[in-house]
């Protein structure tokens, strides 16, 4: 078979995989809008605040969010051989790698740009800075998957990954943090964003084509 | 067509500073059959990953005719069923055949012929928890039929069958060999292989050397 048959399969095989496992779907969603709701009443009532820092917020708990559902990526195909499968095949790796990560940020990922602006509005989020927020989730949350696979991918070997996962993945996850939020908060004052949005799209170009290698030499060094 | 070989020369496995085998060579023609035997332990498991490339050996090299088996052209030509089975327990039968055969290359069977042959004809739509330990095994090893493979590598595949499941994987065997594959597998059970070549090697002899 094609190779685009091969990474069409692999991303149908994990979608119907999401479906029957819905947990896995509703977990890091509904983290992200516990985080985000515990917030205003955390701060109480303080509106300024809490439209100041409702950017932030935002993008820390995507971050978070990111990372939990990140151990499930690797994790299960692991355990029942389908990753040795994986790397027998034909096709290149890391083709067959990226559409893991495609369908795990379609099942992670993804739902969180749908609730985003109804919890930025939670926030009192300017109106105009919503689109711009919406952008770059967009952006930003496939570099999370991208980036957080190669961490796996090195850590799903270890019974207890979870630590050094977070400590090797969080540093990686900061220059979208800074960006992302950034663009938000500029969006909000009126003021213009391209550089922060252009900055965001080579961050993904950039590890679309770079992180699919390091992952899938990464997976075969764990089933050693 | 090209004539297969798979090659090993001089290879050796060390684990946690234990020699489990070294300088072992072999070469295995189309049509034959390579059983690994000896006491657990003894690297049978090792040797074979050390054959699916999951494993550097510590010395020596493996070749699949004239090249290092590291390419995808050995990919192609390989399957390997370990003891982990591969498939998806969440998946149908039909779903995670149909992930299969995406994955490698079209072979001689079809899908629901090859379900025939392994006796699961009519389990398309059931989900594969819902199979017996046994179940499972026939299915992963009807993912051999449905791939196009020359050489199948296998670790312990009678485990969990009953004796027609086993009977049925050794007549796979046979024609597989007839067909001008080859096998190389490990097994704690007496197989019962008429008119196949078969080379036996035993890793806890040659140990003792």
């Amino acid at each position: 078979m094609t190779l685009s048959h091969a990474f069409f399969a692999i991303i149908r095989r994990d979608l119907v995989l999401a479906l029957r496992r819905r947990a896995e779907i509703a977990n890091p969603l509904l983290f992200f809008v516990l985080v985000i709701t515990l917030f205003p009443l955390g701060i109480g009532a303080q509106p300024q605040l809490l439209q100041a820092i409702a950017a932030g917020i935002i993008w820390v708990s995507a971050l978070l969010a990111a990372m939990l559902s990140l151990d499930s990526l690797f994790r299960s195909d692991f355990d029942d051989g389908c990753l040795e499968q994986i790397l027998l095949s034909p096709h290149p790796t890391s083709i067959l790698v990226l559409g893991k990560i495609v369908a795990h940020w379609l099942v992670t990922g993804l739902p969180l740009l749908i609730v985003a602006p109804l919890l930025a509005v939670f926030l009192g989020m300017p109106n105009h800075a919503i689109g711009i927020l919406l952008l770059t989730l967009l952006l930003g949350t496939p570099v999370l998957s991208l980036i957080g696979a190669i961490g796996v991918a090195l850590t799903v070997g270890l019974r207890r990954g979870g630590m050094i996962l977070s400590l090797l993945v969080l540093p990686l996850y900061v220059p979208v943090l800074i960006f992302a939020s950034n663009a938000v908060e500029m969006a909000s004052s009126g003021l213009p964003v391209n550089a922060q949005i252009n900055i965001l799209c080579s961050i993904l170009i950039m590890s679309l084509v770079l992180a699919p290698w390091p992952t899938a030499a990464a997976l075969k060094m764990s089933l050693n | 067509m090209t004539a297969y070989l798979l090659q090993g020369s001089g290879l050796s496995c060390i684990r946690d500073d234990r020699v489990l085998f070294s300088e072992l060579n072999f070469q295995l023609n189309a049509g034959q059959i390579l059983l690994l035997e000896g006491k657990n332990g003894s690297g049978k498991t090792s040797l074979l990953r050390i054959l699916c490339g999951f494993r550097e050996p510590d010395a020596g090299e493996v070749r699949w005719g004239d090249e290092a088996i590291n390419d995808s052209a050995y990919y192609a030509d390989m399957a390997y069923i370990g003891h982990l089975d591969g498939i998806k327990k969440e998946l149908t039968v039909l779903e995670n055949l149909k992930v299969s055969l995406a994955l490698g290359v079209t072979g001689q069977y079809s899908i629901s012929d090859a379900l025939t042959k392994v006796h699961l004809h009519g389990y398309d739509e059931v989900l594969v928890q819902a199979l017996s330990a046994g179940q499972k095994r026939r299915l992963s090893l009807a993912r051999l039929l449905i791939t196009h493979n020359v050489l199948w590598i296998l670790d312990e595949p009678f485990t969990s069958l009953d004796k027609q499941g086993i009977a049925l994987i050794e007549s796979l065997m046979v024609e597989h060999c007839a067909n001008g594959g080859m096998i190389v597998l490990t097994s704690h059970h007496d197989i019962d292989l008429h008119e196949v070549d078969v080379i036996r090697i035993n890793l806890s002899t040659l140990q003792l050397r």
